[in-house]
C-alpha cells in the first residue's frame, strides 16, 4: 500500500469537524515479564509499542475497531501528529494520518459512535519495537539480529495491547493490504475476540507474482553496498538508502495498474518537447514520479524494518498454517462476520485471490459479504477510490448495532 | 371494430389505467363471444370481472410473508438474488436465521449490507458453485428465475446445495398475459412484467404449467405453492394458473425416484 500515494482530494486541516484533530502516540510495554514466544522460534522481550485512540469507550466497552495498518503505514492512522519527533517523523508535518478519509467524526468510521485503536507492528519503525531500536543486551541496534517476526505474532501483539487496555472484545477488525492479512489472522487466532473483519484489497496469502516483487525489492536492499549486513545505524554513516529506492519504485508499480500508470503518466515527457537522448538525466513523467516516490520514501522508512516486514507478508498463508492447506477447513475457525473487498486492476492481491478466500468461507458457510469493487487504480484504490471504500464501510458499519 | 380501435390506440398509450382499460375492453369483447378463445380462459374472465382490480405488484412483499411463515428459527438461508436484502435480514434479526445473500447489483447489495444481511456482489450462478452440498435448508430465488440466462444450471445447483428450495415467478400464463399476446397480438405488459419487450429483464418467462412440467420430469416434489391472484394470497392449485399472477413454489428433489432411477 502506499502511504504517499495521493489518498482522494480532501484534506481536513485539524481544526476541521470531520478530523480527529492533533493526535499523540501512546506508548505501551508489552511482554516484560513473559516474552513473547514468536512463531519462527526465539523470543521478544520486553516490547515497546506505539498506539493511538480516536474516540471513546462507551460504558458497555463494545464499540472498539481494531485498525490493522499496512507495510509501510503506522498508528497514526487520523488527524494531524501533535509532535512529529525525528527524520521519520518529517512526513507527518506535512499531512493527516494515513486514513484520514475514512477515520474521523461522521466520517465512514465514526469515531462519535467507535473508539477507534491501531498500533504499530513489531519490527516496524514507527515507535514499536525492530531492528532499528536498541537491543538491551547489547546497547545497540538490533539490525538484522533482530528476530524473524511473521503476521502471528503481530496478531498476538494486538491481542495483548486490547487486554492490557481492558478490552475482550471488538466490533470489528479492519484492514488493507497487509492489515488485511492482519485482521483474517486475528480472526483465525482469536475468534472470540470479534463481531466483524473487514479485509480490503488483501488474501489469505499472497500470490507467487508478488512473492516475486517482494524478493526483488529485497535483493536491491541487501545488495547495496551501504547495507552492511543491516549494520549501518551508526553515526552519520552511510545507509543502503539505493536499494530502499529501488525496493520502493518496483513495489509502487504493483500498486499501481497499468491503466492508473496510463492515464496518470503515459509517455509524456517532462517539461520538454523532445527526450533529452541521456541516460542519466529524468525524461518521462513516470520516471520523475517514481524518483519522488522512492526519494520521499527513503527519508521516512528503515531498510532492516522494510525487510522484516515484507518478509512476514511473504511467510503468510492462512490455509497452510489452520487449515493443512485447505482453505474451508481454516475458515471453519472463523466465528465473525467477514467482508473482503477485492478491487478490479488489482494485481498484488487480485480479485481472484480475494475472490478464493471468500470461496474458501462460502464452503465452511460462514457469513461473508464481497464486492469486487470496479477500479483502474490497481493495489493502491483501497486508499485512492476514497467514495466507494467510504460508502461500502458506511453501509457495514450502519448494520451494527 | 372495438377491437381495431383497441389496437392502434394501444400505439401510442402504455400507461397503466390504459392498459387495464384496454384489457376490460378486450375482456368484454371475448366474453361476448365476438373473439373465441378457450372455454378456461372465459371463465377466468368472467371470474376476474367481478372481482376488483388489483395486482400483485401492489403487494410486492407477499412472497416475503409466506417464507416467513414458513422458515423455522434458527434455519441456514441462502437468499439468490436478495435486491435489498429485507426478507433475508428480517430472518436474520428476527429468526436468528444463519443467512447468506447473492446479488449482483451492486447498489442493492450495498443496501442489504445496511440491513446485516452478508452478501456476495456476484453473478448467482458464479457464487453456487461455493457452496457445499445440502449445506443451506433453505434456498431462495424470488422473482428472478425469469431474469436468469441459465435458469436450469441455477435450478439444479438450488437443489443441491439446498434441503429446500423456494422459486417465485410471476405466471406468463395469466390472463392479461394471455390476452395482450392472443388477442392483441402484443408481448404482455402487466403488473407482474411491466416491461417492453426492448428493455424486459424477464428474457426466460414461464407459466405456472411450464414449471410444473418441469418438475414432473426431473423428480422434483413440490411441497407447498401459493399465488397471489387479484392481490389475496392462498394455496396455489394449477388450474388457477389464469388468475395467478405470481407464484411460489418449495421444491426439493425427489430422493426415491432419483435412486431408483440410478
Amino acid at each position: 500500500m502506499s502511504v504517499d500515494g495521493e489518498v482522494g482530494k480532501e484534506v481536513h486541516k485539524p481544526d476541521h469537524p470531520a478530523s480527529v484533530g492533533w493526535t499523540r502516540s501512546r506508548k505501551a510495554v508489552l511482554f516484560q515479564d513473559a516474552p513473547l514466544r514468536l512463531e519462527a522460534g526465539g523470543s521478544l522481550g520486553p516490547v515497546e509499542m506505539e498506539y493511538e485512540i480516536y474516540g471513546r469507550l462507551n460504558k458497555s466497552r463494545d464499540n472498539v475497531i481494531l485498525i490493522c495498518h499496512a507495510l509501510t503505514g503506522d498508528a497514526h492512522v487520523a488527524g494531524w501528529d501533535a509532535a512529529p519527533e525525528g527524520p521519520l517523523l518529517e512526513y507527518r508535518k506535512t499531512k493527516p494520518g494515513w486514513w484520514d478519509q475514512m477515520v474521523g467524526p461522521g466520517k465512514a468510521i465514526d469515531t462519535n459512535r467507535f473508539m477507534v485503536l491501531c498500533s504499530n507492528v513489531i519490527g516496524s519503525c514507527y515507535g514499536t519495537t525492530g531492528p532499528s531500536s536498541l537491543n538491551p543486551e547489547t546497547g545497540r541496534p538490533w539490525g538484522l539480529s533482530f528476530p524473524m517476526v511473521t503476521i502471528g505474532d503481530w496478531a498476538r501483539q494486538q491481542y495483548e495491547l486490547l487486554s492490557l487496555l481492558g478490552i475482550s472484545r471488538v466490533r470489528a477488525v479492519v484492514g488493507g493490504s497487509m492489515g488485511g492479512q492482519m485482521a483474517l489472522e486475528m480472526g483465525l487466532a482469536y475468534p472470540d475476540l470479534m463481531d466483524d473483519l473487514i479485509i480490503l484489497s488483501a488474501g489469505h496469502t499472497v500470490t507467487s507474482q508478488g512473492l516475486a516483487f517482494s524478493v526483488v525489492g529485497r535483493h536491491a536492499i541487501l545488495n547495496d553496498p551501504d547495507f552492511n549486513n543491516g549494520d549501518y545505524y551508526a553515526g552519520n554513516g552511510p545507509r543502503p538508502l539505493a536499494g530502499l529506492a529501488v525496493a520502493r519504485m518496483m513495489a509502487q508499480i504493483t500498486y499501481l495498474s497499468e491503466e492508473s500508470m496510463g492515464f496518470k503518466f503515459g509517455r509524456r515527457l517532462r517539461g520538454k518537447e523532445s527526450p533529452d537522448f541521456t541516460l542519466t538525466g529524468v525524461d518521462f513523467e513516470l520516471e520523475s514520479y517514481l524518483n519522488h516516490q522512492a526519494e520521499s520514501f527513503v527519508k521516512r522508512y528503515d531498510p532492516n524494518s522494510y525487510l522484516y516486514l515484507t518478509r512476514a507478508m511473504d511467510y503468510y498463508d492462512a490455509a497452510d498454517k489452520w487449515g493443512g492447506g485447505d482453505l474451508a477447513v481454516m475458515a471453519e475457525r472463523l466465528k465473525a462476520r467477514t467482508m473482503v473487498v477485492s478491487f478490479s486492476s488489482d494485481w498484488l492481491f487480485p480479485p481472484e485471490l480475494c475472490r478464493e478466500l471468500v470461496s474458501g468461507l462460502c464452503l465452511a458457510r460462514k457469513p461473508v459479504s464481497y464486492v469486487n469493487v470496479p477500479s483502474r487504480y490497481g493495489h493502491d484504490a483501497f486508499l485512492v477510490e476514497t467514495e466507494t471504500v467510504r460508502r461500502l464501510l458506511t453501509c457495514y458499519l450502519k448494520s451494527f448495532k | 371494430m372495438e377491437k381495431l380501435a383497441v389496437s392502434e390506440r394501444a400505439e401510442n398509450r402504455l400507461d397503466e389505467t390504459d392498459r387495464e382499460s384496454e384489457g376490460r375492453i378486450v375482456r368484454n369483447a371475448l366474453l361476448e363471444g365476438r373473439l373465441n378463445l378457450d372455454a378456461d380462459l372465459l371463465n377466468a374472465l368472467a371470474r376476474a370481472e367481478s372481482e376488483p382490480e388489483q395486482s400483485a405488484n401492489r403487494n410486492r412483499r407477499w412472497q416475503d410473508g409466506v417464507i416467513l411463515n414458513e422458515i423455522p428459527r434458527g434455519a441456514y438461508v441462502l437468499d439468490l438474488g436478495c435486491g435489498e436484502g429485507q426478507l433475508l435480514g428480517r430472518l436474520i434479526n428476527e429468526m436468528n436465521v444463519h443467512g447468506q445473500a447473492v446479488e449482483v447489483d451492486p447498489e442493492a447489495a450495498m443496501a442489504a449490507m445496511e440491513h446485516g444481511v452478508p452478501v456476495l456482489n456476484i453473478d448467482i450462478s458464479e457464487a453456487l458453485g461455493d457452496f457445499r452440498d445440502q449445506s443451506f435448508d433453505f434456498v431462495i430465488l424470488e422473482s428472478t428465475i425469469q431474469t436468469l440466462k441459465d435458469p436450469m444450471g441455477v435450478l439444479s445447483q438450488m437443489l443441491r446445495v439446498g434441503k429446500r428450495s423456494i422459486v417465485s415467478f410471476p405466471n406468463f400464463g395469466h390472463w392479461r398475459t394471455r390476452v395482450d399476446l392472443a388477442a392483441k397480438g402484443r408481448m404482455p405488459v402487466t403488473p407482474s412484467l411491466p416491461y417492453q419487450w426492448y428493455d424486459t429483464p424477464n428474457i426466460r418467462v414461464l407459466t405456472i404449467s411450464d414449471f410444473m412440467d418441469w418438475c414432473r420430469r426431473n423428480a422434483i416434489v413440490v411441497t407447498a405453492a401459493y399465488g397471489i391472484s387479484e392481490g389475496k394470497v392462498g394455496p396455489l392449485v394449477e388450474a388457477d394458473s389464469l388468475i395467478t399472477e405470481e407464484a411460489l413454489m418449495f421444491i426439493h428433489r425427489d430422493e426415491e425416484r432419483k435412486a431408483l432411477a440410478e
